[in-house]
């Protein structure tokens, strides 16, 4: 036996999941332990399937936003934006100033809301439960703000082609700057607990780096690019809605520390700078907002039909929480549903950065840095077709019923 | 040096040639100041796609966004949406790549050995399309499960498209109590339990 085969023998394969280490959504991961080190990763991804590009093959477009809605369980308002955009786009219609506006805000306080929710799930992989509970006692107040104005918590139905279904009025604008003054002074403790914590700079810092010329060749996106030190934001790059008016910045760790090392605490140094970025943009933009229509067709009929008339094809980026969202949409003249919708959400571009930053890492540290790149199962896992009731695959109720099966067995 | 929409599809013409079937440049504005995003399209025989790409490449080195792709009839649309020009504000240009595969052969060159991060998907065009992507350097399925039957490729609009028993009606499950069925259930009539 030769000395490669000996080291072979020596290698554990792990699998973590269906069931994600950091968040609770089906992913599998195979790791290639040699002792605590991690040598080779792959990833199933795959469990979590609804079908959702044929079903829209039998809907109409407005009917596909609500679908679009649920793509994401947090980004509400990401995707179905990208899909009105890509649509109007295709469409030749063009959205009123206000409308812009509007969905920028929207688009922001969703940030914040997945930021501030990140930040509580990273500090519960860390074993900081108060920080944990701190940072969602903030994220509950931005859901509050969201059902405020848009009359839910999550899923929020407020986009339509061409515009907003719903508008912001001058007497709710109080309620969101008061808002708007409590997370910010909020920030600054969040931040403080954070970035002057020992404890987490001594777990994330250097801990699964990704280097920036692997971060560009593997087309990562989002704050995980951003971490690496690209300064790549489509907020920035390739301005949609308000943020052209705004002149947003891509936010990189070296504005805070000077530095860039590409690890898991310039993800988080990045995700802090972005909720007090947010705030910043949804300040100017109450203030600065126009006044006017929030729609260019109200009546839902006739939209209907200038969509079925419609004939081309259209893209909608946005920049969500996570990263790059990009909907491609191909409309046929005289057909109701669109020939052609691809969802690519920014989990999706980021699935080889997982394999890429977890090698030679510990598998203590796996569920940290898996959290780093908040991943979305859902969003990406969204493509396969709805199978049959009945397949060979056991489903959750079923497990858990062998796994107490099992425990009951044991206790004989 | 940037190029200006114009030039890069000079570029595009000047090595293609009549490989470059059609090509437009796309400009959409929105908010107040309704600053410009400039959005060329390119179609090309799918020969010239790796070469494309390397001229690409060679222009600015591009961020895939993903690959889309539309079952239209005899032929399968693949785009790569590029981006090039990132960390400039308002300075990114969307170069989107259209290649058209017959489906009498439905292969098209991996562009994996410029950019990595295509792998994701070109895996997921090969399961959802049954394309083949030739020297792709890893041909596993990566979205669709394990047991997925073989020639069956979800977003065919053919009959190698989804069978209409593979379809589960949301009117037809979680009959019973609170929609969550018992383990014998299952077991229902026309369904064989086969050993995995």
């Amino acid at each position: 036996m030769n000395q490669s085969e000996n080291k072979l023998k020596h290698n554990i394969k792990t699998v973590i999941g269906p069931n994600h280490p950091a968040l609770k959504e089906p992913v599998k991961f195979i790791f290639e332990m040699e002792g605590e080190k991690i040598c080779k990763v792959d990833i199933a991804p795959g469990h979590a399937h609804r079908g959702l590009e044929w079903m829209a093959w039998r809907r109409n477009c407005i009917q596909i936003i609500h679908l679009a809605d649920r793509v994401c369980g947090i980004c509400g308002v990401a995707h179905s934006m990208t899909f009105c955009r890509a649509v109007e786009q295709a469409a030749g219609i063009q959205v009123p100033p206000r409308a812009d506006y509007l969905r920028t805000i929207y688009a922001e306080l969703e940030r914040m809301h997945s930021h501030l929710l990140w930040a509580g799930v990273a500090a519960m992989e860390l074993g900081f439960d108060t920080l944990f509970y701190k940072a969602w006692e903030v994220r509950e107040d931005v859901m509050d703000l969201l059902e405020y104005l848009s009359g839910n918590r999550v899923n929020y139905g407020v986009m339509q082609v061409g515009g907003m279904r719903r508008d912001i009025t001058s007497d709710q604008i109080p309620r969101i700057k008061k808002s708007l003054k409590y997370y910010e002074d909020l920030f600054f403790q969040l931040a403080d607990m954070f970035l002057e914590d020992s404890v987490i700079r001594m777990r994330c810092r250097d801990t699964g780096v990704l280097s920036k010329d692997m971060a560009l060749k593997l087309s990562t996106v989002g704050p995980t690019i951003r971490s690496s030190g690209v300064a790549h934001d489509v907020r920035q790059d390739d301005p949609y809605c308000a943020y052209g008016d705004l002149d947003v910045k891509a936010m990189t760790p070296d504005m805070l520390g000077g530095e860039v090392h590409g690890d898991v605490f310039d993800r988080i140094i990045v995700r802090l700078l972005e909720v007090k970025q947010s705030v910043e943009i949804i300040r100017r933009s109450v203030d600065e907002m126009p006044g006017g229509e929030i729609i260019t067709e109200k009546l839902m009929m006739v939209l209907l039909k200038n969509l079925k008339k419609a004939e081309g094809e259209g893209v909608g980026r946005h920049e969500a929480p996570r990263g790059e969202v990009f909907h491609y949409v191909k409309l046929k003249a005289g057909d109701e549903s669109p020939e052609a919708w691809k969802v690519k959400a920014s989990t999706y571009s980021n699935l080889m950065g997982w394999l890429e930053i977890l090698k030679g890492e510990q598998i203590a540290d796996i569920p940290i840095i898996i959290a780093s790149l908040d991943p979305c199962i859902s969003c990406m896992d969204r493509v396969a077709i709805v199978r049959k009731g009945k397949t060979n695959i056991l489903t959750q109720l079923e497990l858990r019923e062998l796994s107490r099966e099992k425990t009951r067995e044991l206790r004989k | 040096m940037t190029l200006t929409p114009a030039e890069i599809i000079e570029r595009f013409q000047k090595l293609l040639g009549e490989g470059l079937r059609n090509s437009r440049i796309v400009k959409r504005s929105e908010g107040k100041q309704t600053r410009e995003s400039v959005q060329v399209w390119l179609t090309l025989d799918k020969s010239l796609l790796h070469s494309a790409v390397k001229q690409l490449a060679d222009i600015h080195y591009p961020h895939l966004a993903v690959i889309s792709g539309c079952d239209v009839g005899d032929v399968i649309e693949l785009n790569y949406h590029f981006f090039i020009y990132y960390e400039v504000p308002n300075g990114e240009v969307n170069v989107t790549i259209k290649v058209l595969l017959p489906k009498t052969d439905l292969t098209v060159r991996t562009i994996t050995d410029i950019l990595p991060g295509a792998l994701v998907s070109e895996r997921e065009k090969q399961e959802f399309f049954g394309i083949k992507v030739i020297d792709i350097p890893d041909s596993r399925r990566l979205f669709l499960p394990e047991d997925f039957p073989e020639g069956v490729y979800p977003w065919r609009k053919d009959e190698t498209g989804i069978p209409e028993d593979m379809v589960k009606k949301l009117y037809e499950v979680g009959k019973g109590e609170c929609g969550m069925r018992k383990r014998d259930d299952n077991k229902q009539p026309g369904h064989e339990e086969k050993a995995p």
